[in-house]
């Protein structure tokens, strides 16, 4: 009886550690989610608005070498739309690896706990 | 067989195709019927995605306007992708584990109150009308072209057929036929653009050969860039240069602020994102945001290639030509009224920006009116201006210089002179691209009234089999609203689609965004903000579209915004009035904020639910 009440016991505080330890995991995933965004959308900014818009006026004086683009206007035409599809390929990518190591943690957390 | 022979032939056999998988994916439940059972992988959900969002703008109007806009006709190529990063990074995973039918569901939960609801389902179904209206003007629009069929009538058989598929198959029906009419769709958009860039350029690769030299046999000589050529040829005519930044009302605050409407309108559109539910789990939400850019960039990588070769084509074939020696492409086109030559008398035709223009655009004139004009300036011509009027005068003054921009992508293969079944194709394409969006839109009208409207506030206890009759009820009347917004169209195809991003980056962007990625904003600040967001950009549209208010400058900027861009501003006056109110009202209670947690976290790591249910612990 002791014995089993005990366990309970000590299963109720363990696992009380890991669900700390999970809302912990939890809370590490989501800054990195956050920060992978914000680097992923700084350079949508930069390629869509920034080079396709907002600097194109000046870029347009380089052109592509080989080629008739000058640098603004294939941004606006071509450049930020494949740019724009590596970003969520990215982000695709980073983000598989993210939800496994998470799943990877908190599994080592429950075998602990 | 003839062009019209082959465009019958396409058209049923396409029709039939989508009917036959309309058949075969027919649905019972509510669940089938609005997030197709959650079964799509996520290949085909960016098929479909890319399909149902490529519209009868994108297919036949796109390409025209960056023809006759060049630099600043990127605001449409940029806008329309740049969205997708947008809703891969900040609503489509989340959206994906919230897991429910709707846009509206969202809203109206994690803000808890059924007046967010209902604002909310009212955005809906107004982004959605403003939308599928211009979707059944294009589907008239093929068919009075290429079938010569009386465009009312075409719009009448675009209904029927949108009618049975999505009420047969709802969401799943949808999602199946879009995957089939992406790759109509497609293989329309490229055939004659890789055809007429192998003979302008020698490159097989369209999107290449725009940046390529021109073959010598056109050119003249080698080594010389189509782009340039373009520019030169442009200058010699009296327009802006192809290739320059912020010629005339494009200048950088307008493009700036057009781009950015239609990239947040494109991630807050309410057909787009509800395509998100529909597949199996959140990796997969996230991986069909990439399958659904990869397969539009293949249209929009394409598309500025396509313009600028049209341009081209168009300017070298037609100016400074006698009657004799025009292509057979122009007077097939002259019929439509889509090009119309009114000549000086010196029986050579002229294009160019400046009063010496001859080429002219039919526009909203009906054919009555176009052929007094015709008579009056063939009365002109022959009494050496004593009688009659100078056709070329009244065109101008309604705004009618230039070829219509349709004509671009509708005349593309005939002017590569591609046989007539690519020709044919075209038109297939056209009506897929049409029908897909037009599909996609009504079932967010039906499931925003019979879920969100019915089941949700009216009549919470109805059964499966009624919510599943009014969905399909609410579609079939959607069907004919649409249908006859198509008839009676109020305005241009794409001007109209534009404001529906316009009012979805106003309005549903926002509240979205702040409702996952903060847990404090409650529900009377993001009600106040939407309402703003939208409130503003709507009156700014309609008092500028309808009732010709001078655009604003805020003091601030040389030239009015482009009410197409307004919904920049829109979404900031939404987030501004939101995150100043917020801290006025009290945070929202436990179960939002618990809500908020399990949207975030990944699916199967949620700890809770492990340790509270798993048997070993």
């Amino acid at each position: 009886m002791s014995a089993s009440s005990d366990a309970a016991g000590r299963r109720a505080a363990s696992s009380d550690a890991a669900g700390g330890r999970a809302a912990a995991a939890l809370r590490r995933y989501w800054r990195a989610n956050i920060r992978i965004m914000a680097v992923l959308l700084g350079l949508w900014a930069l390629a869509g608005l920034g080079a396709g818009i907002l600097f194109a006026d000046s870029l347009n004086a380089y052109r592509i070498s080989g080629t008739g683009f000058p640098l603004g206007f294939w941004f606006a035409h071509q450049g930020s739309i494949m740019v724009f599809v590596l970003l969520i390929l990215a982000y695709c990518l980073y983000m598989n690896r993210l939800d496994n190591r998470h799943r990877r943690e908190l599994e080592t957390t429950m075998q602990e706990g | 067989m003839s062009v019209q022979a082959w465009t019958y032939f396409f058209v049923a056999v396409s029709f039939g195709l989508y009917l036959f998988i309309a058949w075969r994916t027919r649905v019972r439940d509510t669940r089938g019927f609005y997030v197709a059972g959650r079964g799509v992988p996520a290949a085909a959900n960016g098929m479909a995605t890319a399909a149902d969002w490529m519209s009868a703008a994108s297919f036949i109007s796109m390409a025209g306007l960056i023809s006759t806009m060049g630099y600043a006709g990127g605001v449409y190529l940029m806008g329309w992708t740049g969205g997708y990063v947008l809703l891969a990074l900040l609503l489509a995973p989340y959206l994906r584990k919230f897991g429910h039918y709707t846009v509206p569901d969202f809203v109206g939960d994690r803000f808890a109150s059924d007046l967010a609801r209902v604002v909310a389902v009212s955005c809906a179904i107004f982004i959605s009308f403003t939308y599928v209206a211009g979707q059944m003007r294009g589907v008239g629009v093929v068919f009075s072209r290429f079938l010569e069929v009386d465009i009312h009538i075409g719009v009448i058989i675009g209904m029927a057929i949108v009618f049975i598929y999505a009420t047969l198959g709802g969401m799943k029906g949808i999602t199946w036929t879009q995957v089939a009419q992406y790759w109509v769709l497609i293989t329309a958009f490229l055939i004659p653009a890789i055809a007429i860039s192998i003979k302008l350029t020698g490159s097989p690769l369209p999107q290449a050969g725009l940046g390529t030299t021109l073959e010598p046999s056109i050119a003249g000589q080698s080594g010389v860039y189509l782009l340039e050529k373009l520019n030169q040829i442009q200058a010699d005519l009296g327009f802006s240069s192809y290739t320059a930044t912020f010629v005339g009302g494009w200048d950088k605050v307008n493009v700036f602020c057009v781009a950015l409407a239609l990239m947040v309108g494109t991630a807050g559109l309410p057909h787009v994102l509800v395509r998100f539910y529909t597949v199996k789990s959140v990796r997969a939400a996230r991986w069909s945001a990439f399958w659904a850019l990869l397969f539009i960039s293949l249209l929009y990588l394409t598309a500025p290639a396509t313009a600028a070769f049209a341009r081209y084509y168009m300017i070298d074939s037609l100016n400074g030509k006698t009657a004799q020696e025009l292509p057979s492409w122009f007077e097939n086109w002259e019929m439509t009224g889509l090009i119309l030559w009114m000549d000086d008398g010196d029986g050579v035709m002229r294009y160019s920006a400046g009063d010496d223009n001859e080429i002219f655009r039919g526009g909203s004139l009906s054919q009555a009116e176009l052929s007094d004009v015709r008579v009056g300036h063939q009365a002109w011509l022959d009494s050496d201006g004593a009688d009659g009027a100078d056709g070329r005068t009244a065109l101008r003054a309604r705004g009618l210089s230039g070829p219509d921009r349709d004509i671009i992508v509708l005349a593309t293969p005939e002017m590569a002179e591609l046989a007539s079944w690519i020709i044919a194709l075209v038109a297939a394409g056209g009506l897929a691209a049409a029908l897909s969006t037009a599909s996609g839109l009504l079932l967010v009208i039906s499931s925003s009234v019979s879920h969100d409207l019915y089941y949700r506030v009216l009549r919470p206890n109805a059964t499966e089999s009624q919510r599943l009759s009014v969905g399909r009820s609410v579609i079939g009347v959607a069907v004919v609203v649409a249908g006859v917004f198509g008839i009676y169209p109020p305005g241009f195809v794409s001007q109209v689609v534009a404001f529906a991003f316009g009012l979805a980056a106003a309005s549903f962007f926002p509240a979205i965004v702040l409702g996952i990625f903060s847990k404090r904003v409650g529900t009377i600040p993001a009600v106040c903000g939407i309402l703003a967001g939208i409130g503003f950009t709507g009156f700014y549209i309609i008092a500028c579209v309808f009732f010709d208010m001078e655009t604003w400058t805020f003091g601030l900027f040389a030239n009015g915004i482009n009410p197409q861009g307004i919904g920049s501003i829109g979404m900031l006056i939404n987030f501004t009035v939101t995150l100043a109110l917020t801290p006025l009202f009290p945070r929202p209670g436990k179960d939002i904020e618990h809500m908020v947690d399990s949207v975030r976290e990944p699916e199967d790591a949620g700890p809770a639910v492990m340790i509270e249910t798993a048997p070993e612990h």
